[in-house]
């Protein structure tokens, strides 16, 4: 029936004048649109970028690259970030290694900025040597940890329990010091600020917050009223009201609740709230996975004997937050977004940092635009990567394929 | 006759056996003793389950202990609560409302004074909450819609701009575009003198953004009454209407009718009103400053403009799911049935794509609300800003905040009260 003569060649890509008239050009409209964009586009990309490297005054950020970094953390114990920034290297490193493409971009992203940053020329003198050669490691030890986590023996749960060794000593032991060790003098979180802090916050909440999500949601959906009902209560209340409104609960009312001699740290008390606001809404994005799975699997799972706790830890749960992957990231995303409000309590996270620089000389009150933007640009990249990651991470399951 | 299964835990396998036996018994008896059937009873079976394995009995213990541990926190947290105000002599009553507030408020669209109450503060604080979101709602929705459509246009510099305009939004902490726009732009702007004038003409400068606005004339009520009289009359008519060709199969012409009387009622008011219900009311400059015109602050306007804009790139995305939610093959359908474009656009993509907008939308709509509190920051006084300066004015930190939150908590659940049954509406009615 059909010769190979009679098979058509496929088409050739189209070349670029081709692509042009089918995206750019199909009609009049939409020649007319194009132009238009054109014109627009042109013109405000002349005047920023005219604004950016001619009118703009970069002295604020230039200036204090440390302190947006890690606030009014002593200077004489500098070498305790430092450490920090070399261990998280190396483990980021390792997580590029081991989950390959989720963490990729960001880890070479980093990897990048951070050999930028000790590279760059900065007239400032808070940038030492010494501050400038840890910047630099860090993206060799990236790379070791790359080649570490590539070889076979290294799995995800090892690097994941590595994660939390460190997250534990380094929050707990290396950056608050304790006072039974001199070489760790205390410092107090009142001079915590900066990224630190924002980081602190936003993975703190994280963290904390996904159990407890977890937990609510199986309690919304449970057989027992009154646990049902409370949570139903705790959901629907901490939704209904403002974040604003519960940092200010925390930071102001929570203390006429505790008895009159116990003091919670601020920062902590922060990090509650934000656990507290996070949780509910984890809440909702878990019972929509738990919806969503059929009935059949508990019954089926009830059938081979299996008791309720299993039930909901290893038939239900593991494939309904598969389903939610994408909006428990999003969520997340929203969550670090979100700790800048805890400039309103009064803490010192990159925006209230930002704040403070502009008061620290004079002629700074006027230049707003310049640090703001600076802000907005480090929450975009960090934001703009963790919906990447969440993207591969939904292709990579597969959601709303299976 | 019953085979040993190890995959099932003991208490099964006892039960397995018990019944098999049961059944055996209850046979034999049925055949060989008819007349002592009613003797039997299952109370071995009963008997078995012990009270700390009946799952109804652990159920009530689970619910009971969990009850006393959440209401024994809150009683802890309350009776520490009750010593500590006792010790400070400020009880929980609202009594401090009607107290004179004694502070200013910077916007108000109802009658304020600083010697009127807490209460009457409140008020204010509240309306220019609604108010921002109202506002901010309306102007998001378009401004998304505009944007979504942008998204999926088959030009790719229009595609590619609006997809740009969505990244830049969602990947920003609100807080910080608010900060943008009122510090970067609005606390640069010039100086009354040197104002930038836009076409309109609208009046830009450090005070505020000065718009024409109507102003009503003396008779202008008339015409108010008429033109809400009008729409009134025209949605009763389009509902009676359509229900009775939906009923009755009869061409009633509902839109047609809905909109005639939609014009012509409000033209009669125009007439009976004298012909001119408004005059065009410009911002002219006198001495230091604009009069007349509707003035914006700068503060509403920043927060306007990034309440819009950020709420926006979200619903531009809900818009366009929404959109390419409705299936390929249903515009073609409708298009091989012969109905023409709008019809196709208001019969058989509108009807499904609201479906799927709508939830998402309406939690946009929530949020914008609840992030109109960011205000604070930036300096509009509405409802928490107010609630704010009032606990540190009446130092009544907990009924105050009681207060703003139930407030919140009020336009939340309504907000999604009225547009959950809206919702309901358009949804499929299945079997």
């Amino acid at each position: 029936m059909s010769d190979a003569s009679e098979i058509l060649a496929p088409p050739s890509p189209p070349g670029f004048y081709e692509w042009l008239r089918k995206n750019l050009f199909s009609n009049w409209f939409n020649a007319l649109l194009t132009i238009f964009s054109l014109v627009f586009l042109y013109l405000a990309l002349v005047n920023v970028i005219r604004w950016m490297f001619f009118t703009a005054d970069w002295r604020p950020v230039t200036g204090s690259p440390l302190l947006f970094l890690i606030g009014q953390y002593p200077r004489d114990q500098l070498w305790r970030p430092g450490l920090s920034l070399l261990i998280c290297a190396l483990l980021i490193g390792m997580s590029w290694g081991v989950w390959e493409r989720y963490v990729k971009a960001f880890a070479i992203f980093l990897g990048i900025l951070l050999g930028v940053l000790a590279l760059i020329p900065l007239e400032t003198p808070t940038i030492t040597l010494v501050v400038r050669a840890v910047f630099l490691v860090c993206p060799f030890l990236i790379f070791g940890g790359f080649w570490v986590g590539r070889r076979s023996g290294v799995q995800g749960r090892h690097v994941t329990t590595l994660w939390l060794i460190a997250a534990i000593f380094i929050l707990l032991v290396l950056l608050p010091g304790l006072s039974s060790i001199p070489a760790l003098p205390v410092v107090p979180t009142t001079a915590w600020g900066g990224l630190l802090v924002t980081l602190l916050l936003a993975i703190g909440g994280i963290v904390l917050s996904f159990p407890i999500g977890v937990l609510l949601a199986l309690g919304r959906r449970s057989s027992l009223p009154v646990v049902k009902l409370f949570s139903i209560l705790f959901i629907e209340v901490v939704r209904g009201v403002p974040l604003v409104t519960i940092l200010f609960m925390f930071s102001i009312i929570l203390t006429l609740f505790m008895p009159a001699e116990s003091r919670i740290d601020r920062i902590l008390r922060a990090l509650m709230a934000m656990v507290f606001f996070s949780a509910a809404y984890t809440a909702e994005n878990v019972r929509g996975g738990l919806q969503a799975i059929p009935e059949g699997q508990v019954e089926a799972a009830k059938a081979l004997g299996l008791s309720g706790l299993q039930i909901t830890s290893f038939i239900v749960l593991p494939q309904a937050l598969r389903l939610v992957i994408p909006n428990i990231v999003g969520q997340f995303i929203s969550l670090f977004k979100d700790t800048t409000l805890v400039i309103i309590v009064g803490i010192n996270d990159l925006l209230g940092i930002g704040n403070a620089v502009l008061n620290l000389q004079p002629d700074f009150v006027r230049l707003q635009m310049e640090v703001y933007l600076f802000i907005t640009a480090i929450f975009w990249v960090f934001s703009y990567f963790m919906s990447y990651a969440s993207l591969e991470l939904e292709k990579a399951l597969g959601v709303g394929e299976r | 006759m019953v085979e040993r299964r190890p995959d099932l835990r003991p208490a099964h396998q006892i039960n397995l056996l018990m019944r098999c036996v049961q059944s055996a018994r209850q046979v034999a008896h049925t055949c060989l003793t008819p007349a002592y059937m009613s003797v039997i009873t299952d109370t071995r079976i009963r008997q078995k389950i012990p009270l700390w394995r009946d799952e109804r009995a652990l159920k009530a213990v689970a619910q009971i202990v969990s009850a006393i541990i959440i209401i024994g926190f809150l009683y802890w947290g309350i009776s520490n609560f009750l010593t500590i105000t006792e010790q400070r002599g400020m009880p929980l009553t609202y009594q401090f409302l009607k107290e004179p507030a004694g502070f200013p408020v910077a916007e108000s669209y109802i009658a304020y004074e600083p010697t009127m109450s807490f209460g009457r503060a409140f008020t204010v604080g509240l309306v220019n909450t609604l108010v921002v979101s109202v506002s901010g709602i309306v102007l998001a929705t378009l401004l998304g819609l505009i944007v979504g459509l942008a998204r999926l246009s088959s030009n790719w510099l229009v595609n590619r701009t609006a997809l740009a305009f969505i990244e830049f939004h969602r990947n920003i902490p609100l807080l910080v575009l608010l900060f943008l726009w009122y510090f970067g732009v609005f606390t640069r702007l010039p100086r009354v003198k040197e104002s930038i004038i836009l076409a309109g003409p609208v009046y830009i400068n450090q005070r505020g953004i000065y718009l024409i606005w109507l102003r009503l004339t003396e008779t202008g009520g008339v015409f108010l009454a008429f033109a809400l009289v009008g729409v009134m009359l025209s949605i009763t008519a389009w509902m009676v209407l359509r229900r009775i060709r939906e009923t009755h199969g009869r061409e009633t012409y509902f839109g047609g009718v809905s909109l005639a009387i939609l014009i012509l009622i409000p033209f009669i008011g125009w007439f009976v009103s004298g012909g001119e219900p408004f005059q065009p009311n410009e911002p002219v400059l006198q001495g230091f400053n604009f009069q007349g015109g509707l003035r914006l602050s700068p503060e509403f306007a920043a927060l306007l403009i990034g309440l819009t804009t950020y709420t926006a790139a979200f619903i531009a995305e809900v818009f366009r799911a929404g959109i390419l939610a409705v299936r390929k093959g249903q515009i073609e359908a409708a298009r091989a049935l012969g109905l023409k474009n709008n019809q196709v656009l208001s019969l058989i993509i509108l009807p499904q794509a609201l479906r799927v907008v709508i939830p998402p939308l309406i939690s946009q709509y929530l949020n914008l609300t609840k992030n109109s509190s960011l205000a604070l920051t930036i300096g509009y006084q509405e409802l928490f800003a107010v609630g704010k300066i009032t606990i540190n004015q009446a130092g009544r930190a907990v009924p105050v905040f009681l207060m703003v939150m139930a407030t919140y908590l009020v336009i939340s659940l309504l907000t999604s009260l009225i547009l959950n049954i809206y919702n309901r509406r358009v949804q499929f009615i299945e079997k």
